[in-house]
């Protein structure tokens, strides 16, 4: 039987695709404003191919963020994603709940980074 | 964020151990703080000390500005385990449930015929005395605890382990006559109404189950009705304002 992946299951894929050599991206839900589908601190993980696993909304914009994510493999650059329904006509993607959600997306990357303070 | 903080964060989480993964959002770096830096330096009497602390007393991941840096804070703290006393038909019933809403379950029952693999194909099972086998599970506050043998033998050192483990969820089946016999001899035992009280019994949210399987689902319910008990609330006092 296959069971929905939870946090545990998310990070810890993302930790194998990227010590398999993958390009990775996690995305974390950050902010939100009013009825949004998943809390701060919810997370989707992409790899270079597309593939994701967890979620940042109900489905709503898992789409746009995967595309989003490739961007930020390539690049490297981190990204701010603001989705909801002011933003529609912007993002071509919206949240049925009329609520709003701020999505940081990050590349995981192979070397550690300079910690800040 | 790098791969190695991937696994350090993973490692804690493992290890059930809570902690903080700072980061910058202007560049994505990142750092992982345990509980005890806080106190330490260079983390000591900042404000980024602070606000970790409160994001660990809470549970909530949060954005926060400090020095000009907008930051986020997420908030790991450990999954739910759920321990199960008692390897019956309604433990059968709950084991893919758990796993469903992402709880780690383990199932102890001294009984052999009741505790056996072919029963629970993708749950922990431990055929040993509550007394053997609870102290070696790392019960802590982030477990949810509940007994279902009916058997006084079974349930009472489990539930003693769940109350001085301070489980954020203590339940135990059996009707209101039970527990009534239940809390004489707790008492008698030396514990107080208030640890009594802590126990949900009988077991489950009031959906009038019959099934195993409903039994079940009321018992999660309720687990998750405590879990989330402040977010309810908040959520109430917000509708009420």
């Amino acid at each position: 039987m296959s069971t929905l992946a939870t946090d545990n299951d998310i990070l810890n894929e993302a930790e194998r695709w990227k010590k398999a050599g993958k390009g990775v991206a996690i995305a974390t839900v950050v902010e939100t404003w009013g009825s949004a589908p998943r809390p701060v601190g919810s997370h989707l993980v992409i790899d270079e191919d597309g593939n994701f696993l967890g979620s940042v909304s109900g489905g709503c914009v898992e789409s746009a963020v995967v595309t989003e994510a490739l961007d930020v493999i390539e690049n490297g650059k981190p990204r701010l994603l603001e989705f909801g329904v002011a933003d529609e006509a912007a993002w071509k993607v919206g949240l049925s709940c009329g609520g709003r959600i701020s999505v940081y997306v990050q590349m995981i990357e192979a070397a550690p980074t300079t910690a800040h303070k | 964020m790098d791969v190695q903080l991937l696994a350090g964060l993973n490692a804690a989480r493992a290890a059930r151990q809570p902690c903080v993964v700072v980061t910058e959002l202007a560049d994505g770096s990142s750092r992982l703080v345990q509980p005890d830096e806080l106190a330490k330096a260079p983390l000591a009497g900042t404000a980024l000390s602070e606000a970790i602390g409160e994001g660990l007393r809470s549970g909530r991941s949060a954005m926060v500005e400090i020095d000009g840096k907008q930051l986020f804070l997420a908030v790991q703290v450990p999954p739910v385990k759920l321990v199960v006393i008692g390897a019956v038909h309604i433990s059968q019933a709950l084991a893919p449930m758990a796993a469903q809403v992402g709880f780690e379950m383990i199932v102890v029952d001294p009984r052999t015929a009741f505790a056996s693999p072919e029963r629970f194909p993708d749950v922990r099972v431990l055929a040993e005395w509550p007394d053997i086998a609870l102290p070696t599970l790392g019960i802590d506050a982030y477990t949810a605890f509940i007994v279902l043998t009916h058997d006084p033998k079974i349930d009472d050192p489990g539930i003693s382990h769940a109350l001085e483990r301070n489980c954020f969820y203590i339940g135990a089946l059996g009707s209101s006559r039970t527990h009534k016999k239940r809390a004489e001899r707790m008492r008698a035992a030396g514990y107080t109404e208030e640890q009594i009280g802590r126990i949900h019994a009988p077991i489950g949210l009031n959906i009038g189950a019959i099934s195993p399987a409903e039994i079940a689902v009321s018992i999660l319910s309720q687990i998750i009705a405590t879990l989330r008990a402040e977010r309810v609330a908040a959520k109430a006092a917000k509708a009420a304002a």
